[in-house]
């Protein structure tokens, strides 16, 4: 009973057997290998999910995939149409104890499904997405055509012994510490000549800046699903150019016979009624084009989202626009959004950018029937961009 | 709180060696209640890692959030053995507890089934199951975390498919069958062979490659890790550590209900006797005591389960009524929970227990069927056959390597699960090398062969 003794009053304090239970926890470590591997699972898919998700929110960061726990597989009999079992209680035979459709099945906790399969919620950095899926999709990075304008920006370089507390490189410090240590011998950890400060310098950089127009027909022939589709593709087009510049702006029009400009919460809910005279959102997008971001220090880019049943009388005016913009911007993409999306883009709009493209301008427009294929369309036009802006 | 109890420990001891209670040393260690859980979910406190463990971690704490489980000990038979304690357990519930593990720590070292697994496996769990643990470590910074996860994949998916009948160490099958007796009177061949250049022919013949296997074989762990035809060195030790550590859980899972049942009968016994408690402890104690092997449903309640504690302990109060207490130490020593139930409930005991046999349609209703005591216990040990898991046996290696298993579906008495059946039978493949298939079948009782 020596043991009993020496292991004073409390045992959980004795330091032989405490400490690495409360420092290291092995359930998590494995909940953490399965969530990796969930996400792992979900990358593999994350087109169709991200694509389906309601993810599209005003300035979203994080797109939260609601996902079933890994299951791991053993041999199991199928599920029994009949089983039996054995209960405790008041019961006599020939008593129901439960009736069809009465839960009674044990076993379902809250948030349970079928069979206990719980629904957790994994929650992806929208920039992370957008990496893997360029990765994924083997994207071209696009080149920025202006960058004469210089912006003076701060950057690191090199060490100091002297410095802000605030900038002390802890590694390096200790780096020297243990340098002067090994020669010194015996001395004390650290001395203040060991410490090694980050320095910052003022640097002229090339200014990448961007603009991105997207503009969006809102008369009435536009239901509310081609405007989910439009508003889906919007947001990953965006994030999509977001990973080459960074500073982008973004500027929402809206058009049906007549053109707004829009901040972005009002932007998505905007519903016009009447025609479509598409050379209305084009001007305004020229206007503000000339108006803020000049071209000579902007990388412009349109994409514009539309059922393409303009009016044909606005065919030159908008031929007109169109050429002008093409002139000044990187590129002009037109999504056609229609449940009945046809893959010609017969449509008057459609045609009016397929002349385009044809001329060689850099113009490309996709045609978009559901949700499944707004990668399909992203991927379109981020390749068919790409060469045309690197041959400005 | 825990202050005190350490101070009775070897009085509750005194008592139960005086009672008879033979146990190997135990020693107790207080854990905080983190640490419970995760011995609860990976049943050993140094365990393998694996992600299906982190979903039943998971599956665990959202359970306790909900206050449907506590855990007040956890007892790994040895030598010594030991015992953790929640570190939130009440004075008077760590008193309890005590007893309650050593009537543990006397089942484990008496019961047969126990006994055998100390004596094949290790007779140090803890410390065995943490060597698997290094040892899987090391190898997942040797081969990486993919290659071994794929291994463990494999392995813990056929955890419970062994052969507890078979040693723990057992010999590879014999390379050549055992030569055919010849016939007595065989003049003819004794003349034939005589004749020049037939000498040697004889032997030749004699000589004939086993087949593997050479019957169905249900220890697939050890299977797979003896004739997978490329298995690497360090794969076959995974599957080795896993099936050893199976080889442990087997009487743990085969014995519950006498095991936690002979367990809360000397807590009851034991704190009866103590009259050096004192009386608040005493009766804090008897309450945590009706708490734990209470049934699961009183008065007009119902309820679609049975305690095993409950189950377990009117049992064996039962037993040592009629028997004494050396008759109830041998059925310890012999039975597990088949032929203790078959035997001991008896039809008084069931009706006492109010115990009652229900069955659910597809509908999702519930009937209570007819009183029958044989099908009353077969529904009962029912889930426990075979470990738990279906009956698969191996039993054939084609010439291309593929391996044939068979579900033997007429004990079991209806087929596999479609789906998960061929998942298994993917982890399968990527240690086997070679293609898997397996023998089950339909709705309709129509063989079906899955394969991978």
């Amino acid at each position: 009973m020596d043991e009993t003794d020496s292991q004073s009053d409390h045992p959980g304090s004795n330091p032989r057997i405490n400490g690495w239970y409360e420092l290291f926890s092995r359930g998590a470590r494995d909940w953490l290998r399965h969530n990796e591997k969930v996400r792992e699972a979900v990358r593999e898919h994350l087109p169709e999910i991200i694509a389906g998700a309601d993810v599209v929110g005003g300035g979203a960061r994080t797109v939260r995939v609601p996902v079933r726990m890994l299951e791991h597989y053993h041999f199991r009999l199928r599920r029994p149409g009949e089983r039996d079992g054995v209960g405790q209680g008041a019961a006599k035979p020939g008593d129901v104890l439960a009736r069809p459709g009465q839960g009674q099945a044990p076993g379902k906790g809250a948030g349970g499904r079928d069979d206990g399969g719980l629904e957790f919620t994994l929650e992806f950095k929208v920039e992370d997405i957008v990496d893997w899926l360029w990765e994924e999709m083997q994207l071209p990075n696009l080149d920025a055509r202006v960058g004469k304008a210089e912006e003076a920006d701060w950057t690191r370089e090199g060490w100091d012994k002297r410095g802000a507390r605030s900038r002390l490189d802890r590694r390096r410090s200790l780096r020297e510490s243990v340098k002067r240590r090994a020669i010194q011998g015996e001395s004390p950890a650290f001395t203040d000549d060991d410490l090694r400060f980050r320095q910052l310098t003022k640097r002229d950089q090339p200014a990448i800046q961007a603009v991105v127009f997207l503009l969006l027909d809102v008369s009435g022939s536009m239901s509310e699903r081609d405007r989910q589709l439009a508003k889906t593709f919007f947001f990953w087009a965006v994030q999509g150019l977001r990973r080459q510049y960074r500073h982008l702006d973004t500027v929402f029009v809206a058009h049906t016979t007549e053109a707004w400009e829009f901040n972005e919460q009002e932007f998505f809910q905007v519903s016009g009624s009447g025609g479509t005279v598409a050379s209305t959102g084009l001007a305004k997008v020229r206007e503000i084009v000339a108006e803020r971001f000049s071209p000579a220090r902007y990388n412009v880019y349109l994409f514009y989202a539309s059922d393409g049943d303009n009016y044909t009388a606005d065919r030159p005016q908008a031929e007109t626009e169109l050429t002008a913009l093409a002139e000044v911007a990187n590129y002009c993409g037109y999504l056609e959004v229609s449940a009945t999306a046809e893959r010609e883009l017969g449509s008057e709009t459609g045609t009016l950018f397929k002349s385009m493209t044809a001329a060689g301008k850099p113009v490309g427009s996709f045609a978009l029937g559901r949700v499944e294929d707004v990668w399909a369309a992203v991927r379109h036009f981020f390749q068919h961009q790409a060469p045309q802006s690197e041959q400005p | 709180m825990t202050t005190e109890w350490r101070d009775f420990l070897p009085r509750i001891e005194k008592l139960a060696v005086a009672a008879g209670l033979d146990y190997n040393p135990v020693d107790f260690e207080a854990v905080p209640e983190s640490f419970m859980m995760e011995i609860a979910v990976y049943g050993l406190p140094v365990r393998m890692p694996h992600w299906s463990f982190g979903v039943r971690y998971i599956y665990q704490l959202i359970q306790h959030r909900m206050g449907h489980s506590r855990l007040f000990e956890v007892v790994f038979p040895g030598n010594p053995g030991h015992a953790y304690l929640a570190r939130n357990n009440s004075l008077a519930e760590n008193v309890l507890v005590t007893a309650h593990v050593l009537g543990h720590a006397d089942f484990s070292r008496n019961n047969l089934l126990f006994k055998r697994s100390q004596q094949q496996v290790s007779d140090n769990i803890v410390e065995h199951a943490a060597q698997h643990a290094r040892q899987i470590a090391r190898a997942i910074e040797e081969h990486g975390q993919k290659r071994v996860e794929a291994v463990l994949d494999a392995a813990l998916a056929l955890e419970q498919h062994i052969d507890v009948d078979q040693s723990v160490r057992r010999d590879r099958y014999p390379e050549y069958a055992p030569a055919k007796a010849l016939p007595p009177d065989d003049t003819f061949r004794t003349r034939f062979h005589a004749l020049e250049g037939e000498g040697d022919a004889k032997d030749a013949v004699a000589r004939q490659r086993a087949p593997v296997p050479p019957r169905p074989e249900r220890d697939l762990l050890w299977f797979i890790a003896n004739y997978a035809p490329e298995l690497e060195g360090w794969e076959r030790d995974i599957f080795l550590a896993v099936r050893e550590e199976s080889f442990y859980f087997y009487p743990v899972f085969a014995t519950q209900i006498m095991n936690e049942g002979w367990a809360s009968y000397w807590h009851a016994r034991l704190l009866r006797e103590a009259d050096f408690l004192p009386q608040q402890i005493y009766v804090d104690a008897i309450k945590c005591h009706s708490d734990v092997v209470r049934p699961l449903a009183t008065g007009e309640n119902v309820a679609l389960n049975v305690s095993p504690y409950y189950l377990g302990f009117s049992l064996w109060e039962e037993i040592v009524k009629r028997d004494g207490l050396d008759g109830a130490r041998r059925v310890l020593r012999e039975d597990d929970d088949f032929s203790f139930v078959r035997n001991h409930l008896t039809a008084e005991m069931a009706e006492k227990l109010a115990l009652f046999r229900y069955k659910v349609e597809g509908s999702g209703a519930v009937t209570v069927t007819e009183r029958d005591l044989d099908a009353l216990r077969e529904t009962l040990l029912g889930p426990k056959y075979n470990f738990g898991a279906p009956s698969v046996a191996a039993t054939r290696v084609r010439v291309d390597g593929t391996l044939d298993l068979e579900h033997d579906h007429t004990v079991d008495g209806r087929g596999l699960d479609v789906e998960r059946g061929k998942k298994v039978l993917e982890y399968l493949r990527r240690v086997w090398r070679r293609p898997v298939v397996i023998h089950t079948v339909d709705e309709q009782g129509a063989t079906v062969e899955l394969a991978a």
